[in-house]
């Protein structure tokens, strides 16, 4: 393999039928990343369902229950490389009850894969999903219409749900959008060229995977380090070491750099940046390393560390776009846990600002109980004040969960405003 | 200007060690969980770099099942005194002789699923609130749905279908008294990827993944190593074979295959070849369809 390869994550939604997992099972199945004895296994378990051909679905349902009742009830992740890439596929549930799954699946993907059945064309879940993806910013969208065999190959079918899927998508914040038509289950315009449909231009859908540029998919201008924790050896060698573990969110920082510490705001000079024992000139966004400052100061854990000349808001109180993931209703006057990069915090949800119906994007601003599945703009209020950029401008920094200590459950998952 | 994006073992590598570093922020009492096998080799690796130039600040926890390949053993107390880390052994032998566990009886007898009880018992007298493991999600399909930060009752028990939502970077690792986490940094990794590590690293791995002779019987359709604890059947014969194992597990039931390939390189070429998935000689696999699940509900690795 070549040594830039860069890794893609991307997820996957769709409704029951319209071929998602045959579609998954179809890539790894032509990228050679089913291995025989799964395929022996699933051959049996087809046969025992008195299925005759090889159901390529199978390969993505992982638990005893998923298989015996045909349906996906969470996450599962999948893998499969080409000479070009690795991929992560992030396979989620359709079913409107599980939100939750696709908002997870969503919050680190490159790229989204919304499949639409060529003869049923744009659907309420087509919506959702399509919403789901622009509110968790997956930076592009491959919209899929599959069966394409199904209505003769024709281009007015294409078109069409083009047209439809334009019409809601405009009213939401998508950078990037291609359409491609495909049969998952033959095939057509997943690995190969299909020869059924000449008057498509454009590059099948494994192609598309490989090339489209995803470097620019991380904020490179922000320089942001939350401290995950303090390195102090005392050992011979390093003695007076003194370095900050922590994954750099986004940006680049380099040696030499003025940085500010917050909240405590005090300044200092980067000494050195170390990746085990490779002494850096600079480093950027997603690497872990250590970072070590010129003077010695108070950082511990949840401090962040940013250049001097660009920094983020500091604030007690934000606005959040919030999808609830538990069962449990949210409780009004009630601490919660906020965990914001590497700093938690207590929190409460002052106000409930309206929520959003996710099948037409209509606001409601009077309901304001937050149930399971619900995507609402919230006003948060924390204890101590949280180092925060946008998650339109920074995915990392712009991201909280709630947490319910009574049940120490992951109750929220937002996005700043 | 240098390239301001990540090639994807350097993204790999970079989300496992932050990974661990949340470990070590967010647990009062993490151990790593090492079996020997190369997976767990990558997660001493990988700890090492998280935590330089401090040492990796939790101890190895192995489950010893007593049937080990000797050559395991050795690596096993090389690498700790390298690392200059504590061990902490849990023993099946003592389980069983303390009347914790019943040893299955049989040809087919191993000691595979009795770990599960040695585990969760040295969890619980360790109070151990956080076991790291090599797990993998490629490895399995259950494993396919583990999460990083995976929650387990006081029971030590796993319920897949109702397991935390987990997003962005963002790792609830809170808990209850008598409740604890098992934490995968390594989820995204393919074997593929191990493999490539490993030579990229120039990390060392014990010599029975590489070709070389052994005595070796044919039995569930792969080459079990000879040894004293396998009670023969009288069709069964004991011949000398070049083989290698992919994986490793107890003697009783890691499966070998034949193979010239003598290294890294030649893994790597041989594994890319191969149609069948790594745990295909895993015999604890293969006794139903959802072994792995069934077992890792209970508290397996």
């Amino acid at each position: 393999m070549l040594n830039n390869n860069q890794l893609l994550r991307f997820t996957t939604a769709g409704s029951v039928d319209d071929g998602k997992s045959t579609l998954i099972g179809r890539l790894l199945y032509d990228s050679k990343s089913i291995f025989q004895d799964q395929l022996e296994e699933i051959k049996k378990t087809s046969s025992r369902k008195g299925i005759q051909e090889v159901d390529l679905a199978m390969f993505t349902d992982g638990l005893r229950d998923e298989r015996e009742q045909g349906i996906t009830i969470d996450v599962a992740y999948r893998y499969f490389t080409t000479p070009k890439r690795k991929f992560i596929i992030a396979d989620t549930p359709g079913h409107i009850q599980y939100t939750r799954n696709m908002v997870t699946g969503a919050s680190t993907a490159n790229v989204a894969l919304i499949l639409i059945d060529a003869r049923r064309g744009v659907v309420e879940q087509t919506k959702r999903h399509a919403f789901i993806a622009s509110l968790l910013q997956i930076p592009h969208i491959l919209v899929c219409i599959n069966k394409m065999d199904l209505v003769n190959y024709e281009e007015k079918f294409f078109n069409k749900i083009i047209e439809e899927f334009e019409e809601f998508s405009s009213k939401l914040l998508v950078k990037d959008i291609r359409f491609i038509p495909i049969s998952a289950l033959l095939g057509d315009n997943v690995v190969k060229r299909s020869i059924n449909m000449n008057w498509y231009q454009g590059s099948p859908l494994l192609h598309m995977l490989e090339t489209l540029h995803i470097s620019s998919d991380i904020n490179k201008v922000d320089a942001r380090f939350p401290v995950q924790t303090a390195l102090r050896p005392q050992n011979e060698k390093y003695r007076y070491y003194r370095g900050y573990a922590g994954k750099i969110s986004s940006g680049v920082f380099r040696v030499n750099d003025e940085v500010k510490v917050l909240p405590s705001g005090l300044i200092s000079k980067i000494k050195s940046i170390m990746l085990y024992d490779n002494q850096l000139v600079e480093a950027h966004a997603p690497m872990s390393v250590s970072i070590a400052l010129e003077d010695d100061l108070d950082v511990s854990r949840g401090n962040m560390i940013v250049r001097l000349n660009n920094q983020p808001k500091i604030e007690k109180e934000i606005e959040v776009m919030l999808c609830w993931l538990n069962n449990e209703n949210a409780k009004p006057k009630i601490k919660y846990s906020i965990l914001h990069t590497t700093n938690i915090q207590k929190a409460i949800i002052k106000d409930v600002i309206y929520k959003i119906d996710i099948n037409d994007l209509k606001r409601n601003y009077d309901d304001k109980v937050l149930k399971m599945n619900d995507i609402c703009k919230v006003k948060i209020r924390t204890t101590q004040p949280l180092m925060i950029d946008t998650y339109r401008e920074n995915r990392a920094t712009g991201s909280i969960i709630l947490i319910d200590d009574s049940t120490n459950e992951t109750v929220a998952a937002g996005m700043i405003l | 200007m240098s390239k301001y994006y990540l090639n994807y073992i350097d993204e790999l590598e970079s989300e496992a060690i932050y990974i661990l570093r949340e470990v070590y922020a967010q647990f009062q009492n993490p151990v790593l969980l090492f079996s020997g096998g190369k997976d767990s080799i990558v997660m001493t690796h990988l700890a090492k770099k998280a935590f330089y130039p401090c040492k990796i600040p939790f101890p190895l926890l192995h489950i010893d099942t007593g049937h080990n390949f000797p050559e395991t053993i050795k690596f096993r107390d090389e690498l700790v005194h390298k690392l200059d880390v504590n061990l902490i052994v849990g023993s099946v032998q003592e389980s069983i002789e303390k009347g914790e566990v019943t040893e299955e009886k049989g040809k087919n007898a191993t000691r595979n699923a009795l770990q599960t009880t040695t585990l969760l018992n040295t969890i619980e007298t360790n109070k151990i609130d956080c076991a790291i493991g090599g797990g993998r999600r490629d490895e399995e399909k259950s494993r396919a749905k583990e999460r990083f930060f995976s929650h387990r009752d006081d029971f030590g028990q796993w319920d897949p279908k109702n397991q935390r939502p987990e997003l962005w970077s963002l790792f609830n690792g809170k808990y209850f008294e008598g409740e604890h986490f098992r934490v995968f940094p390594i989820s995204n990794w393919t074997e593929m990827d191990i493999w490539n590590y490993i030579k990229r690293e120039k990390i060392d791995i014990p010599s029975l993944y590489f070709s070389h002779d052994r005595q070796v019987l044919w039995r569930n359709n792969s080459w079990i190593p000879y040894s004293e604890y396998l009670i023969l059947e009288n069709h069964e014969e004991i011949l000398t074979k070049k083989v290698r194992f992919r994986t490793l597990g107890d003697i009783t039931i890691t499966g070998g295959i034949e193979s010239h390939a003598d290294t890294i390189e030649k893994i790597i070429l041989e594994i890319s070849k191969m149609r069948q998935t790594e745990r295909g000689n895993r015999s604890d696999d293969k006794r139903s369809e959802t072994a792995m699940e069934d077992r890792k509900k209970q508290g397996y690795f």
